[in-house]
């Protein structure tokens, strides 16, 4: 469960302050699809990099699974992402030249998982993300757009985490293969994981259960949808 | 943002050789051209290493070919070798035959060989030359390790029968008698202070050794000499040759002992004589040698060093490189740690790889050194380990500034990187 109370964030560019989120509060709960939708500038990556413990906020509280997550130091910020969020990229971010099982075991490296476990989870997570199991040894440079952002899926889901955070997921892929990628993250909701989607295209936002509409730092609309 | 534990690495070492590996085999062409460096370094301090202890090692032979295990007593206060050039030898007169006769009797002692050194001017029937006129023993060849090529050595009865007969060098002979066939040249008269002499014999050539030509000597019995060239009872040296080189500071003490209690001297810091030792000699000159190699090592220890630089420089490149990897590594929960080891990882198995391969390849160039210039070499075993240790140092060190700018970086930054 995700719960944000007044989320502010400054940036200083020497005497000028410039405040990139306003004080958010918003609630998500465990099983949710929300998208955070909201134009270049809205604060909406801001937003992301803050539930995803890449950065803390200026002020507020931000509390992930009951555990306040604002005020951690580089180190326990780590460890939350490894154990509660996964990432997946607009660019994908995969390990060229290493295989497909590879790029999925990779979080679980730093988990301290022994190799034949990792690659066992990896494997099932692939499966999740409904990635064809006969390129499981494939190298990832060789493969297609969409089959990289699978494979970046199940490398989000190895860990088994309790927030998914996709950040423009399909930007980087035609309009038939984003299709398939947002289905494959409705299936993984329908299972019952927590996804946070983060984009600026309506069509893609209407794919999530709830959209948090985001102008200017500020939530001007949170309405559900389906 | 205050760390506020201690950070951990959370990375298996099974698994950090594994990404390693794959690290450095995913651009062979680079990591081999940068491993370069350090081969061409370590090989280099190898090869001038083995070349220096060769050369070390030839000049030990070389000094105990001189006489194996051998002392020489010197008259005259204890100086520091190589300030007695001469100075005080023949004038400070303090050293006689029956010295050298009562130290035959010492235990460890094999041979006694008391010698008297003068310039003199040889005339043969031909021609005439300068040159050191030796009064020796019958024991001299053995204690100097020097043998007569043609005719003999004068024998105990000729030293104390005063005989007028001589032994000379290749390099006088050549001299005195040049284009005469050898063969006639014994039998010959020469005349040294005007007195006749008979050559008996020739000495073996033993070569310029750069510690005196003894090839250019000539050799009278002592006590010819001392009638009729010294005038003197007194001799230049006693040369002593040592049973074996185990004994040679025991003798050491007998002879000094024995010396001081025949010249009744009780303090023997006011000694009249100085005992030199021929490994003494030889550390000397082994220092000499060892100072050259040094040097040579540290001119190859500077290519060594450009090695590391490149090293270094090669992994700033991967670490820019790399910026989205590392920013993924981060967001996936990798600590700072983990990505600072990794780098270093990296840059130590490329230094030690390269340790490896430099090692073989100054193997291989010292033993081609060898092979084709006929230059001993001595590739040690102290000079292996500590070249692999020096490469491993220097991944370390060079390696260290890339891996924590690797792991300094922000990693939404890092993943934004273009």
């Amino acid at each position: 469960m995700i719960e944000c109370k007044d989320i502010k964030k400054e940036y200083k560019t020497g005497d000028e302050t410039t405040q990139v989120l306003k004080g958010l509060t918003f609630t998500i709960n465990d099983g949710e699809y929300v998208a955070i939708m909201g134009p270049s500038g809205s604060g909406k990556s801001t937003l992301m990099h803050i539930l995803g413990a890449l950065d803390t906020p200026t002020s507020g509280t931000y509390f992930l699974d009951g555990k306040d997550v604002s005020k951690l130091g580089d180190h326990e910020l780590a460890d939350i992402r490894k154990e509660k969020v996964g990432f997946v990229f607009q660019a994908f971010n995969l390990l060229p030249r290493a295989t497909v099982v590879r790029n999925v075991a990779l979080p679980l490296v730093y988990a301290g998982v022994p190799k034949q476990e990792r690659e066992k989870i990896a494997k099932k997570a692939l499966i999740q993300a409904g990635f064809d199991e006969a390129r499981f040894n494939h190298l990832s440079n060789q493969l297609s757009g969409g089959q990289m952002q699978r494979v970046a899926i199940a490398r989000a889901l190895v860990n088994n985490p309790s927030l998914l955070l996709a950040d423009e997921p399909t930007g980087n892929l035609d309009t038939k293969t984003g299709e398939i990628v947002l289905q494959t993250f409705e299936k993984l909701n329908e299972q019952g994981h927590t996804i946070i989607l983060i984009t600026h295209e309506e069509d893609v936002a209407k794919h999530a259960r709830r959209i948090i509409h985001i102008k200017d730092g500020e939530i001007i609309k949170d309405e559900k949808i389906k | 943002m205050a760390e506020t534990s201690i950070p951990k690495t959370t990375i298996k070492v099974v698994d950090l050789i594994e990404e390693t590996f794959s690290a450095v085999s995913s651009n062979k062409t680079r990591s081999g051209l940068t491993m370069l460096g350090i081969i061409i370094g370590i090989a280099s301090v190898i090869a001038m290493v083995a070349i220096g202890t060769g050369a070390q090692s030839s000049i030990e032979a070389r000094i105990s070919s001189l006489g194996a295990n051998l002392l020489t007593v010197q008259p005259g206060a204890p100086r520091t070798f190589g300030s007695t050039v001469n100075a005080g030898r023949g004038n400070a007169q303090t050293l006689t035959k029956d010295d050298a006769t009562s130290l035959t009797s010492l235990s460890g002692v094999k041979a006694v060989s008391p010698e008297s050194t003068n310039r003199e001017q040889i005339v043969s029937s031909t021609s005439n030359t300068n040159t050191s006129v030796i009064g020796a023993v019958s024991a001299y060849p053995e204690v100097h390790n020097m043998s007569v090529d043609q005719g003999l050595w004068f024998t105990d009865s000729q030293v104390s029968g005063f005989a007028k007969v001589a032994v000379i060098g290749p390099t006088v002979q050549g001299d005195l008698f040049n284009g005469t066939a050898t063969s006639t040249v014994i039998g010959q008269n020469i005349r040294i202070n005007g007195l006749p002499f008979t050559i008996i014999g020739i000495t073996a050539s033993k070569g310029g050794s750069g510690f005196g030509n003894t090839d250019n000597n000539i050799y009278i019995p002592l006590s010819t000499a001392q009638q009729f060239i010294t005038g003197s009872v007194y001799v230049g040296s006693i040369s002593i040759e040592a049973a074996s080189q185990g004994v040679m500071d025991t003798v050491t003490t007998e002879v000094t002992n024995a010396l001081l209690a025949r010249h009744k001297i009780t303090d023997p810091t006011k000694a009249d004589f100085n005992i030199i030792n021929q490994a003494d000699i030889a550390s000397t000159a082994s220092s000499v040698t060892g100072t050259f190699t040094a040097l040579l090592a540290a001119v190859a220890g500077i290519s060594l060093v450009v090695g590391g630089i490149g090293i270094m420089n090669m992994m700033l490149t991967t670490v820019t490189e790399r910026t989205r990897e590392i920013g993924l590594r981060k967001a996936i929960g990798a600590q700072r740690t983990d990505i600072t080891t990794q780098f270093l990882a990296e840059a130590v198995v490329l230094t030690v790889l390269g340790g490896i391969i430099g090692i073989m390849l100054g193997w291989l160039v010292s033993w081609g050194v060898t092979r084709f210039f006929a230059i001993t070499t001595q590739v040690s075993v102290n000079s292996i380990l500590l070249a692999f240790g020096v490469s491993a140092g220097i991944g370390i060190l060079f390696g260290y500034y890339p891996a924590v700018r690797a792991s300094k970086l922000n990693p939404i930054e890092a993943l934004r990187y273009e």
